[in-house]
C-alpha cells in the first residue's frame, strides 16, 4: 500500500504542478487583460465613463427686450410661473392632484394628461401640470405648500407685449420652433432642438432674431444610470440677447393706432426725412401676439386667418394700392425732368379728354379751367396730369417712381415686405404679351390702373421730395448689448439724382394744397406758426365708375356698399420751411382723401412736430426760422 | 506558512489549534477586508446593507472553518459518502418545493437561513470524489469501467444544478470534478475524449440551454452589439475597468460605480468596482493576494501524506481558482457572464460559509498531514 501510494503521491505531484503551471497561465491572462483594458485602452473608456456620467443641459439666454426710440420697452420677458409636480415627493398622486385642484382648477383632460406623463416618466421627473399662473394663484399655493407635497413652482420666462395688438405687425410674435424652421436655420443652434424654445415668427421679432435670441449657455451635470441629477459640475451662463432699440416713438405710433383704430382697414408711416428712421408704423387690424406666444387653438386660427380684414397682414408694408393722386408729384417730376412742360405751361381742363374713342374725366365734372402745374397739384386736376403723362409717356413715369422709392422693396427690416410695382411698356409686353396702351399711360398719370404702391414707399416717396436725399426707411435706431447701447442711425444718406429747381416745384404744389384755401387739403392744415405741412390728397378709385353712372349721377361714397368705396389717401411733409417728417395715410375703403386722410395725417403729423422725437428743434433753434441751408 | 512537527500519537485540540496555518488564515481575513471595504464603498459609504452582515458571516464561517479543521480527517473520509448524499437530498428538495430567487431555484428555506445547496455541493463533491481516488489504485483507476461511479457521483448533482438552472455552478462541478480526476491520475487520453465529447455535443446542448443563457453567450461574443439590452453589464463593467486607468478614481469616488451604471456592483461585479477606484495597481494586488492562498493550498497538498487529504486540499483550492478566475475574466469580458462570485468579497452567505468551510477542509488537512489514513477512514497501514 505504501509503495503503492508512493507511486499514486508521484503521480500527483506531477499533475499538481501542471495544475499549478496552467493556473499561473490563467492568472497571467487576467492581468494582461487588466493591462490591455486599463492603460492600453484607458482613455476611451474614460470618456465613455463621462458621456455616461455628464449630461450636458441647456440654459436659454434670455431673450433681447424692444424699445421704442427713448427706450420705453415694446416687447420684454415676463416671469412665467408654473406648477410642476414631482410623483416621487408626493405620498399619494391623485390626492395631491385632488388638493392642487382645489386651488387651481384643473380640467378633467388636463388631469389625464398630467397622469398619463407621469406613468410614462420616472419618478423625479417634474411634470408640468399648469402654465402662466397669476400671483394670486402662486401664493395660494406657496401659502398651501406644506399640504402639496411634491408640487414645485419653477419660474421660467415667456416674451410679453405690453402693447397687445397695436404693436402686432410692427413687432410680430415669437412662437415655439417648427420643422421648417430649424430647416432655414442654418446656424445649427442648439437652441432651436430645446423642447418649449420660442424664435420670433414675424415682425423685428424675426428680422431680428439674432441679436435677440442670444448664446446659449449650458451646465454640466452629474446624473446616474437612471438619469437623475446629482450634482452640477459645471456652470457656463449663456450670453443674453441684445436690447433692439426702434426708431418708432411709442407715443406717436400710439397716437396713429388710435386715429386709424375706427376705420376697418388703415395704415400710416411717419417717418424722418433725414434719416429714414420710421417713427411710427401703424396697420389696423392686429392681432393679439401673446395669444400666438400661449399657442393658438384651431378655431382661433381659423378665424383671424380667413378675416377679410386680414388682420396677419401688415398693410404698412405688405399692402398694395394705387396711390392715386399721391403720385401725381411723380408725373409732373418726370414732366418736368424730360422738358415736356414747362412750370408755367397751361392746360385747359373741361372736365375730362379724349383718347381715340375713350373719354378720360377729371373729377371736377365740369372742369377746372386753366390750369398751370401749381395750380393742378393744388387742386388735383385730372385732366393737366393726363395731359403731361401722355407727353412723357409711362416708362419715364415709372422710372421717377423708381427713383423716388416707389415699386420696389425698401429693404426695411421687416420681413414680408411688397415691392408693388411700376409698370412700363417693356413690363406689360412680357406680362400680358399685349402691347402698352396710350390709354394706360394716362390712368397711370393719375396714379391708378397698374401703378400700385406701399404706405411706406408713399411715407418714402414724400420723404425724398422733402429732403432731396436717397434716404430708405428703417427701424433699428441702436442695439443695447451688455448694458452697452450703441446708435446706429445716422443723418448723412446720399443726395437724390434729382434737381433742386424741380423739387421745389413740386413741394411748391403741395404747399399749396395744405395752405391756401382752393387747396384740396385746406381743411386739413396745421395753422400753429412753423408747423405748417404740405401734403397732397389721394382717392384711388376701387371700381370703375361706368358710363351709365357718369350720365346720372356718381353715387357719393357713403351712398356705395363699403367695399366699393374708394381708398383714402394722403401724403405729407413738415414743417413746410426746413421739413423733418413725412407721413402717409392709407384708409382702406376710406373715401376722399381730403376728408378722410388728410385729417388724420395732419393730427399724427401735427403731435410728431410737438414731440419732435428727432430733436431737430433743439439742434436747429425753433422750427422753420432757420434754414442750415437746406432746401425747403 | 508554518510547519509543525510530525508527532505520532493521536493530538489534543490544543495541539491541533497550534498547527493551524494562521497565516493561511491572516490572508483569508485580509481578503474578507478588502470585500468589506469595497461593499462598504458598494452602500454609499455605509456599514449597511452589505459590510456589517458580510462581517458576521464571515465570523460564522471562521468559527465553522476551525471546527472543520480540528476534526480527525478520518472522520471526514468515514461521512464523506453520507455528507455527498444529504446534500444531494437537498438539491432535490430545491427542485421539488425551491424558492424562487433571481430567475432561477436555488435556495431552499431553513427557517432562520436560506440554503443554497449548489454551493455546498462544491465541497462535499470534492470530499466524495476524494474518498472514491483515496481507495482507489493506479490500476484500478486505469480501468475504464472504474470510472463509471465517480462521473455519476459528478453527474447527479450536476444535473439538479443545471435543471435549477446554474449554468455557473454546474461548470464549477465539473471542472473541480476534473481537477480531482486530473490529480487522481486519471490517463490524459480520457480527458482529450471528454473534451471531444462536449465539443460535438455542443449543438446539441445549445438547443437545450434557456434563452436568456443563449443571450448572454450571444452578447459576450459582441458585447457592444445591444449596448441597452443584454450587453449592458459586461459593456458598463469595461467602461468602468478601463477608467479606472493605473491608479484609479479613488475610494468611494468611482462613477460607474457610485451613479449605478454599474449592475450588481455588490456580488458579481464588485472586482470592478475595486478595479475602478483603486486602478490596474488595486486589482493586481488583489490578483496576487489570491495567488498566495492559492500557493498555500499547493504547498500544502505536497506535504498531506495521505491521498484523500491531497486530493481534498487541491479539490478546494482548484474550486477556489475558478471562482477567481471565471469571476474576473467575466467582469473584463474575457468569458460569458455567468453568476460566479469573487470568493470572499463578493456579498453572499451561502458562498462565504461554504468556502470557509472549504478552507476548513484544507487546513484540517495539513493539520492531519501526518496521520495514517486507512481505505476507508480508519487507522493503520492498510
Amino acid at each position: 500500500m505504501f509503495r503503492e501510494d508512493s507511486s499514486r503521491y508521484k503521480k500527483f505531484s506531477r499533475r499538481a504542478m501542471i495544475l499549478a503551471g496552467g493556473q499561473v497561465a490563467l492568472f497571467g491572462l487576467l492581468a494582461g487583460r487588466m493591462y490591455q483594458l486599463q492603460v492600453l485602452e484607458s482613455r476611451r473608456y474614460k470618456m465613455l465613463a463621462d458621456e455616461n456620467r455628464i449630461n450636458i443641459r441647456l440654459l436659454p439666454p434670455p431673450r433681447g427686450r424692444i424699445l421704442d426710440r427713448f427706450g420705453v420697452p415694446l416687447a420684454t420677458n415676463r416671469e412665467n410661473f408654473r406648477v410642476l409636480l414631482i410623483a416621487e415627493r408626493t405620498r399619494d398622486v391623485d390626492q395631491t392632484l385632488d388638493a392642487l385642484g382645489r386651488l387651481i382648477p384643473i380640467a378633467d383632460h388636463e388631469r389625464r394628461r398630467i397622469l398619463k406623463t407621469i406613468k410614462k416618466r420616472r419618478d423625479f421627473v417634474p411634470v408640468t401640470v399648469q402654465e402662466n399662473l397669476d400671483w394670486k394663484k402662486v401664493s395660494s399655493i406657496e401659502v398651501n405648500a406644506p399640504d402639496l407635497p411634491g408640487v414645485v413652482i419653477d419660474v421660467g420666462q415667456s416674451r410679453e407685449y405690453p402693447l397687445g395688438p397695436d404693436s402686432s405687425h410692427l413687432l410680430g410674435y415669437v412662437a415655439p420652433v417648427s420643422e421648417k424652421d430649424k430647416a432655414r436655420d442654418r446656424s445649427g443652434d442648439p437652441l432651436l432642438e430645446l423642447p418649449g424654445f420660442r424664435i420670433g415668427k414675424s415682425g423685428i421679432e424675426k428680422q431680428h432674431e439674432r441679436r435677440l435670441r442670444g448664446k446659449a449657455g449650458n451646465s454640466q451635470l452629474e446624473v446616474n444610470a437612471l438619469g437623475r441629477v446629482i450634482r452640477e459640475l459645471s456652470r457656463q451662463e449663456g450670453q443674453p440677447g441684445d436690447d433692439v432699440m426702434l426708431t418708432i416713438d411709442l407715443g406717436i405710433q400710439n397716437l396713429a393706432i388710435e386715429k386709424l383704430r375706427d376705420k376697418k382697414s388703415a395704415a400710416a408711416v411717419v417717418m424722418d426725412v433725414h434719416t429714414g428712421g420710421v417713427i411710427a408704423l401703424a396697420s389696423v387690424p392686429g392681432y393679439d401676439p401673446n395669444a400666438f406666444n400661449v399657442g393658438l387653438t384651431r378655431k382661433q386660427w381659423r378665424q383671424i386667418s380667413r378675416d377679410p380684414l386680414a388682420p396677419l397682414t401688415n398693410k404698412a408694408v405688405s399692402g398694395l394700392y394705387a396711390p392715386g393722386s399721391t403720385f401725381k408729384m411723380i408725373v409732373a417730376m418726370a414732366a418736368l425732368e424730360q422738358g415736356v412742360v414747362l412750370p408755367d405751361h397751361k392746360v385747359f381742363c373741361r372736365g375730362h379728354v379724349e383718347l381715340g374713342n375713350a373719354r378720360f374725366h377729371c373729377w371736377k365734372k365740369h372742369g377746372h379751367g386753366w390750369m398751370d402745374l401749381n395750380a393742378a397739384l393744388q387742386q388735383s386736376c385730372d385732366t393737366y396730369f393726363y395731359e403731361i403723362a401722355k407727353r412723357v409717356g409711362i416708362d419715364k413715369i415709372s422710372e421717377m417712381g423708381i427713383r423716388f422709392g416707389l415699386g420696389e422693396a425698401t429693404g426695411i427690416d421687416l420681413p414680408s415686405e411688397r415691392g408693388g410695382l411700376m409698370p412700363t411698356a417693356a413690363w406689360k409686353k412680357k406680362r400680358m404679351g399685349v402691347p402698352w396702351q396710350k390709354g394706360e399711360t394716362l390712368v397711370a398719370g393719375i396714379g391708378q390702373g397698374f401703378v400700385l404702391t406701399t404706405p411706406l414707399q408713399l411715407a418714402v416717396m414724400t420723404s425724398r421730395i422733402a429732403s432731396g436725399k436717397l434716404v430708405k426707411p428703417h427701424l433699428v435706431r441702436g442695439i443695447v448689448s451688455g448694458g452697452v447701447s450703441q446708435i446706429l442711425e445716422h443723418e448723412d444718406p446720399t443726395p437724390l439724382d434729382i434737381s433742386d429747381e424741380i423739387r421745389t416745384l413740386v413741394m411748391d404744389g403741395m404747399n399749396s394744397v395744405s395752405n391756401t384755401e382752393q387747396g384740396t387739403a385746406y381743411r386739413a392744415r396745421i395753422a400753429e406758426p412753423g408747423f405748417e405741412l404740405a401734403g397732397k390728397t389721394g382717392t384711388a378709385q376701387v371700381k370703375r365708375i361706368s358710363k351709365h353712372e357718369r350720365e346720372t349721377r356718381v353715387l357719393k361714397n357713403k351712398e356705395r356698399p363699403s367695399k366699393d368705396r374708394d381708398h383714402a389717401l394722403f401724403v405729407a411733409y413738415a414743417p413746410v420751411k426746413n421739413p423733418r417728417y413725412a407721413i402717409s395715410v392709407v384708409v382702406e375703403h376710406g373715401g376722399g382723401g381730403s376728408k378722410v386722410a388728410a385729417p388724420i395725417a395732419r393730427d399724427i403729423l401735427h403731435e410728431t412736430l410737438k414731440r419732435d422725437p428727432s430733436g431737430y428743434r433743439k439742434r436747429d433753434g425753433v422750427a422753420g426760422e432757420k434754414e442750415k441751408g437746406r432746401k425747403a | 506558512m508554518r510547519i509543525g512537527s510530525a508527532d505520532r500519537g493521536p493530538m489534543t485540540i490544543g495541539q491541533k489549534l497550534w498547527q493551524v496555518s494562521w497565516s493561511l488564515v491572516l490572508f483569508l481575513i485580509i481578503l474578507t477586508g478588502i470585500g468589506c471595504a469595497m461593499l462598504y464603498s458598494a452602500g454609499d459609504a455605509s456599514w449597511d446593507p452589505w459590510a456589517r452582515r458580510q462581517l458576521i458571516r464571515f465570523g460564522i464561517g471562521l468559527c465553522l472553518m476551525i471546527v472543520v479543521a480540528v476534526t480527525d480527517i478520518r472522520r471526514w473520509l468515514r461521512h464523506a459518502y453520507t455528507l455527498y448524499f444529504l446534500v444531494l437530498g437537498l438539491l432535490v428538495a430545491v427542485e421539488m418545493k425551491g424558492v424562487i430567487g433571481m430567475g432561477a431555484q436555488r435556495w431552499i428555506d431553513l427557517g432562520v437561513v436560506q440554503l443554497q445547496p449548489s454551493e455546498i455541493m462544491k465541497i462535499t463533491l470534492v470530499l466524495a470524489l476524494a474518498r472514491f481516488f483515496h481507495g482507489a489504485s493506479l490500476e484500478e483507476i486505469g480501468r475504464p469501467t472504474f470510472l463509471i461511479i465517480p462521473l455519476l457521483l459528478v453527474a447527479a448533482p450536476v444535473v439538479l444544478v443545471l435543471r435549477q438552472p446554474d449554468l455557473g455552478t454546474a461548470i464549477m462541478l465539473i471542472m473541480t470534478a476534473g481537477v480531482i480526476f486530473f490529480l487522481a491520475g486519471v490517463r490524459a487520453w480520457k480527458f482529450g475524449l471528454v473534451f471531444g465529447a462536449i465539443l460535438a455535443a455542443m449543438p446539441l446542448a445549445w438547443t437545450l440551454l434557456h434563452g436568456y443563457q443563449k443571450k448572454r453567450i450571444l452578447t459576450f461574443l459582441n458585447p457592444e452589439s445591444d449596448p441597452l439590452g443584454a450587453g449592458y453589464h459586461i459593456l458598463q463593467s469595461k467602461i468602468a475597468l478601463g477608467s479606472g486607468g493605473v491608479f484609479g478614481k479613488g475610494y468611494l469616488s468611482g462613477t460607474q460605480a457610485h451613479l449605478n451604471f454599474l449592475p450588481e456592483k455588490q456580488t458579481d461585479f464588485i472586482f470592478t468596482m475595486l478595479a475602478e477606484e483603486f486602478g490596474m495597481v488595486g486589482g493586481l494586488i488583489l490578483l496576487g493576494i489570491y495567488a498566495i492562498v492559492l500557493i498555500y493550498g499547493f504547498a500544502i497538498s505536497l506535504r498531506v501524506h495521505n491521498q484523500f487529504g491531497r486530493l481534498v486540499t487541491l479539490g478546494i483550492t482548484g474550486t477556489f481558482f475558478f471562482y477567481v478566475f471565471i469571476n474576473i475574466a467575466m467582469v473584463m469580458g474575457l468569458v460569458p457572464v455567468v453568476g460566479v462570485p469573487l470568493p470572499l468579497v463578493s456579498y453572499g452567505g451561502t458562498a462565504m460559509l461554504s468556502l470557509m468551510i472549504g478552507f476548513g477542509f484544507i487546513i484540517c488537512a495539513y493539520i492531519h498531514r501526518d496521520v495514517r489514513v486507512g481505505r476507508h477512514g480508519n487507522g493503520g497501514d492498510d
